[in-house]
């Protein structure tokens, strides 16, 4: 195995189904609730999705989106944005923190 | 829908034996389905595969050096065809079809013989003024305007149909609005076509319309009726760029794993004949594309003494994929 990611791995998803099938069915019926159009449209959430794969960093999510945001209409531009915004959150998640090192330098400094 | 004809044998190349997928045929056969002709209701024109864009989705590989155009030879044996038999609604499309001399005259003819008369236009050639003759036509004969328009985005539209596209497209489309075309009670109809800008599905066709309506007129002031989003054709052109791409594998696999056995009942081919620039017939106009003529039979429009009988199979192969693929290509 050169890789542990194949892209024709991703169609085997609903394989995991097999061993707890009850588990998976909630899972799946989910799963398509939740990007189904609501208050945001189909196209809106899988922007979300798509920059939520980024920051999980999952091979098959930001194939399967990249793919779901083209379909529903999204262009290069509003993708990219979309990344941006997961990785300004990552990033600004770092950086926050830094309010924790900094009460716990003053705490212990003179 | 017809489950007892037989659909005719797909013609496969040798190209086409190496399709990774399931024979159309097959697919409908598991469903206890054949894709059988009902009562013909349009009839589709191609004027000619010339065009002033070479779109790199085409599936006829239509552009500015073809020189396959409709003479008027062929033109007076449709309007013939439209006057002895009576259409419901008639479709003229291309290549540009604005781009054949004899455009104008068989607009008058055949708007005179349907109660529908729609033209297919890339936009682009309506622009600079030249064709607003033209555009008067259309509106004094209230022509139904089909605009392909796929992307609200400049760079995925022209990756798909050329450079400039985008702006001269917007240009038109606000002309078209200014005349009365989009508006509301205005009898004139202006309808988009949005085609996916690579080797994916479209949106559904609800929701695209929803954004288009939105961003068009919020961003350009343009209004229209209706947006059709129609998956792209694995053949001809796009064919091509899915070869080299290395898409075309994944591409026709993807159709065929979308197919959707409810599509069948609405596909167009099954009420329409399409006649070639060259005044052959046609079950749609994809099947120019590969020689597959209606019915399995090679004829002319000057041959035709009656519509195909509801029942009659329909001429299929795998690029059938493209439209049942998910809510089909109507």
């Amino acid at each position: 195995m050169e890789t542990y990611y194949h892209p024709q791995d991703l169609p085997k998803f609903e394989e995991i189904g097999e061993e707890a099938p009850e588990l998976a069915k909630k899972f799946f019926d989910y799963y398509a609730a939740v990007f189904a159009e609501g208050e945001l449209t189909e196209r809106e959430k899988a922007l979300i999705a798509l920059a939520v794969a980024h920051t999980v960093q999952c091979p098959y999510c930001i194939d399967a989106y990249t793919q779901a945001c083209l379909e529903r209409g999204s262009n290069l531009a509003e993708m990219t944005e979309a990344i941006h915004v997961a990785t300004a959150i990552r990033g600004g998640s770092s950086l926050v923190h830094g309010v924790q090192m900094r009460n716990i330098a003053k705490k212990i400094s003179l | 829908m017809q489950q007892h004809a037989q659909p005719l044998n797909e013609n496969l190349n040798n190209a086409e034996k190496k399709v990774p997928v399931e024979p159309f045929r097959q697919t409908l056969a598991k469903h206890g389905l054949s894709l059988t002709r009902v009562k013909t209701t349009t009839l589709q024109v191609n004027v000619g595969l010339l065009c002033n864009q070479a779109c790199r989705h085409c599936h006829l590989e239509a552009g500015p050096k073809s020189e396959e155009v409709m003479t008027e030879e062929t033109m007076v044996q449709v309007v013939d065809l439209a006057g002895r038999i009576p259409f419901e609604a008639i479709d003229i499309t291309g290549g540009a079809p604005e781009m054949n001399p004899n455009l104008p005259d068989m607009i008058e003819r055949l708007a005179a013989l349907t109660p529908r008369l729609m033209l297919r236009s890339n936009l682009t050639a309506l622009a600079h003024g030249e064709r607003d003759h033209l555009i008067d036509l259309c509106k004094q004969n209230q022509v139904v305007i089909v605009a392909s328009f796929p992307s609200l985005n400049e760079a995925q539209s022209e990756s798909q149909r050329g450079k400039g596209v985008f702006q001269e497209s917007i240009g038109v489309l606000r002309k078209l609005n200014s005349m009365g075309y989009g508006k509301p009670g205005s009898g004139l109809e202006l309808n988009l076509v949005s085609n996916p800008t690579g080797a994916f599905l479209p949106s559904s066709q609800e929701q695209l319309e929803k954004r288009f309506c939105q961003v068009l007129e919020k961003k350009w002031g343009i209004v229209f009726n209706n947006l059709f989003a129609f998956a792209n054709v694995p053949l001809g052109r796009f064919r091509h760029w899915l070869e080299r791409s290395g898409n075309l594998e994944k591409y026709l696999q993807k159709l065929a794993t979308s197919f959707n056995p409810c599509a069948i009942e609405g596909l167009m081919c099954r009420s329409l004949i399409s006649v070639s620039w060259d005044g052959f017939l046609f079950d749609c106009d994809f099947n120019q594309a590969v020689d597959l003529h209606m019915g399995g039979k090679k004829t002319h429009i000057s041959k035709l003494k009656e519509l195909p009988e509801p029942g009659e199979p329909i001429a299929i192969s795998y690029h059938c994929y493209t439209c049942t693929a998910g809510s089909g290509f109507t």
